[in-house]
């Protein structure tokens, strides 16, 4: 099934605006070596797409940094491949406002494919997750769209709006709705959707005759009686990253094996991402590491418990990180203390610092930051 | 025709019989080092570095490994338009097919590579050794002499001076003298298989010395002899950073250990002369809550439950619970069960040493390493002796 894949790299930026405030949410990093982005991008990768369109609306340049011509991921391809989609066109629709305007800014990206099918994805979802089987039952149920849903007990949700998607034996979906106040297990959308290239294209096309301007509010929850609307369940790991206190929670469960393993491990489902050549981690004979993720690069002479060290990260002598998540090439200082931090990029502790927050309030230190 | 100033060949088909059950299925060049390292990397990117983007892989025994390593050249960044990394093996030609006879000859039966662009010099290493260095400095020193020939040079100890090819050269560095493998050698400048060939003396040497039917068509033996005999200019340049002969079990595990302590004698670090390899697409390292580690490097993927120490471990590695680690290189997918203990062990891509086993003793040192070669299975219960090979 020739399909083509479509990402939103920047749709819920607004939700961790601390990690945002110079990137899309597409390039908040994760896993100790990972952008958000590697998960949707190696997932259609390893789901046989080979054309895939990334929509980009503002703060792209560590993305466009990061993804390069997309050979990390197999698609620097002459045919097909990664394209990025920057805002394009004239007056209001060139600076997109919602998920709707988004796909219409990609008209000609869309009619220009050849592919029957899309998958459209949101870069706040960190799964392993092989969309080919969604696709098929897609094309077997003639659908126009199939939204794959995960069950979740939507009572332990983030404040967040959450759509919940109700449907019958038959998996067609009956009703869509839009609310914070969802309780007890519901399938919940997880903003992964597959499309029919050419329905898709209608709807554009008619956007403005039949008043659409949300993709969830007209298309899903209005025209769930119209359309063909199809769930598709997805029960593996799956990690929405929508605040804060959620990106640090979700992060430190990859310390778990049975997670870490059903993110990375699926035979022939490996998550890629950009190489950056660092040198294996070193390990000093002062060095005392526990229950941690440790990054190529990283030098570590302190203490590291309960936490995720990215690349390149160096820990002095003396300096004791507890439950704590550290970026890229950031340093903490002799004796310094960590508890509960998420340190941004490049961030430099300085010697003899005490610097705490509590997990359910990581406490966030900004890029560049010295301290 | 574009012109290209050096183009570098590297001799990749030595099948290392000193390094035994790791060379049993691969190419000396191939084998593992440094934990995310195979020993061609070394050279390689030394060439991106220096700003030499076309290179001839002469590649001979055991070559799948190394050539999937190599393949399009872009780790290194040496997949380009024109130039780019080439591995070139014996072929069948008209007046027949032969396998390469002697260093020399592997050059001279891939000419043709070099005729196809038009550099002025040829810049030959070998596939055998641990360094960082930048040509540059030695094309520039080969310029400025208007030199035919120059050999990098390396002092060695004295004592181990018979295993290399040594030379002697005057106050401008030229070379007055040069003996492979002497036994009484005169000083204790050896060669470091790194020669700068103007390419117009390269072909016309390589040519008389085929003719030659008594040559054993040999760099250091007979290429270079003869052409001091013709009163050729031969320059040394001499190399002072660290440069080390990986050919024994022994060396290769000393040049492992270089890498450890806090001032390690080899830096892997520094942006201008990083090191590339080819990355698998692994999660970071995970180190268990009864885990210990010190003194060690160590990439990604692996899982330690155990307690590693002075070792070197490579990708993917799984060390399980209360197993010991000392003193040991563990190559990547190598998997060491619960319980066990290696000393001075160097076990080589995706071995498996089973629950319990010992491998190695008191009596073990860097003289008598436990081999454990690609693949094999140590297992459970196991005690195997140290300086044993296990194929």
């Amino acid at each position: 099934m020739k399909t083509l894949g479509v990402i939103f790299s920047n749709i819920h930026d607004k939700e961790i605006n601390e990690l945002t405030s110079l990137r899309t949410l597409a390039s908040i990093p994760f896993g100790g070596r990972y952008r958000l982005i590697d998960f949707v991008l190696s997932n259609m990768v390893n789901s046989g797409i080979g054309r895939v369109g990334v929509i980009t609306k503002t703060n792209y340049q560590s993305l466009m940094d990061h993804l390069g011509s997309g050979k990390h991921w197999d698609l620097s391809r002459k045919n097909g491949g990664l394209m990025l989609l920057p805002p394009y066109g004239v007056g209001d629709r060139s600076l997109y406002k919602s998920r709707f305007d988004a796909i219409c800014g990609i008209r000609n990206f869309l009619s220009r494919s050849d592919e029957d099918y899309v998958v459209m994805s949101d870069c706040d979802t960190v799964c392993n997750f092989n969309f080919a089987d969604a696709v098929e039952k897609h094309v077997e149920k003639n659908a126009d769209i199939t939204v794959i849903v995960h069950k979740t007990d939507a009572g332990k949700l983030c404040k967040q709006m959450r759509t919940a998607v109700e449907y019958d034996k038959d998996m067609r979906v009956t009703k869509v709705s839009n609310s914070d106040k969802l309780t007890g297990e519901k399938s919940v959308l997880t903003n992964m959707f597959v499309v029919s290239r050419r329905f898709l294209l209608r709807l554009i096309e008619n956007a403005d005759e039949l008043g659409y301007t949300s993709f969830s509010r007209d298309v899903l929850v209005r025209g769930c009686k119209d359309y063909h609307i199809y769930a598709y369940v997805y029960d593996g790991y799956f990690a929405s990253i929508d605040s804060l206190a959620n990106y640090y929670a979700r992060s430190l469960e990859l310390l778990d094996k049975n997670k870490r393993d059903e993110l990375f491990r699926k035979d022939g489902a490996d998550i890629y991402t950009k190489v950056r050549d660092s040198a294996p981690a070193s390990f000093a004979r002062t060095a005392k590491v526990r229950n941690s993720l440790i990054a190529d690069g990283c030098e570590i002479e302190g203490e590291v418990s309960g936490s995720i060290l990215f690349r390149g990260v160096k820990v002095k002598k003396g300096a004791v990180i507890t439950d704590s998540i550290v970026f890229q090439d950031s340093e903490v200082g002799e004796d310094s203390r960590l508890n509960c931090v998420i340190a941004d990029k490049q961030v430099q502790i300085l010697g003899g610092r005490l610097l705490s927050g509590h997990p359910t309030h990581p406490y966030y230190i900004a890029k560049n930051t010295v301290i | 025709m574009k012109k290209k100033k050096c183009v570098a060949m590297l001799l990749a088909g030595g099948q290392g019989t000193r390094l035994y059950a790791l060379t049993s299925k691969v190419t000396k060049p191939a084998v593992s080092f440094g934990a995310k390292y195979r020993i061609i990397d070394f050279p390689l990117s030394n060439c991106t570095n220096s700003g030499i983007d076309t290179v001839g892989v002469l590649t001979q025994y055991q070559p799948l490994v190394l050539n999937e390593h190599i393949g399009n050249g872009e780790p290194w960044d040496l997949d380009r338009a024109y130039g780019g990394v080439h591995t070139l093996s014996p072929y069948q030609a008209k007046s027949g097919a032969e396998w390469y006879k002697g260093t020399a000859n592997a050059i001279y039966q891939n000419l043709h590579f070099l005729e196809e662009y038009d550099s002025e010099h040829v810049l030959i290493l070998s596939g055998d050794h641990i360094y960082k260095m930048d040509y540059s400095e030695m094309l520039r020193e080969h310029e400025e002499n208007d030199a035919d020939c120059t050999i990098g040079v390396i002092d060695v100890p004295p004592e181990e001076a018979s295993r290399f090819g040594i030379m002697d050269f005057a106050a401008d560095k030229r070379i007055t003298s040069f003996e492979e493998k002497p036994k009484k050698p005169k000083s204790n400048h050896a060669s470091m298989g790194i020669y700068i060939f103007r390419k117009r003396v390269l072909i016309d040497e390589l040519t008389g010395d085929e003719k030659n039917p008594a040559s054993s068509n040999d760099f250091g033996k007979n290429v270079i002899p003869a052409m001091l005999a013709e009163g050729k200019r031969l320059f040394a340049y001499k190399f002072k950073g660290y440069w080390k002969d990986v050919g024994t079990v022994t060396s290769l595990w000393e040049a492992n250990m270089d890498l450890l302590g806090e001032n390690p004698v080899l830096s892997l670090g520094g942006a201008g002369d990083r090191i590339y390899s080819r990355n698998k697409p692994f999660p970071p390292t995970f180190i268990g809550q009864n885990a210990a580690v010190e003194n060690c490097i160590m990439t990604t993927g692996c899982e330690i439950y155990g307690k590693v120490s002075d070792s070197v471990i490579g990708e993917g590695v799984v060390v399980g619970e209360g197993a010991v680690v000392q003193n040991s290189v563990i190559m990547a997918g190598a998997a060491i069960g619960k319980n066990a203990r290696v000393r001075f062990g160097m076990i080589d891509e995706n071995a498996v040493v089973g629950e319990g086993a010992e491998l190695g003793d008191d009596a073990s040192d860097k003289t008598n390493i436990v081999l454990v070669g690609r693949g094999s299975c140590i297992p459970a219960k196991a005690k195997i002796a140290s300086g044993t090979i296990v194929d």
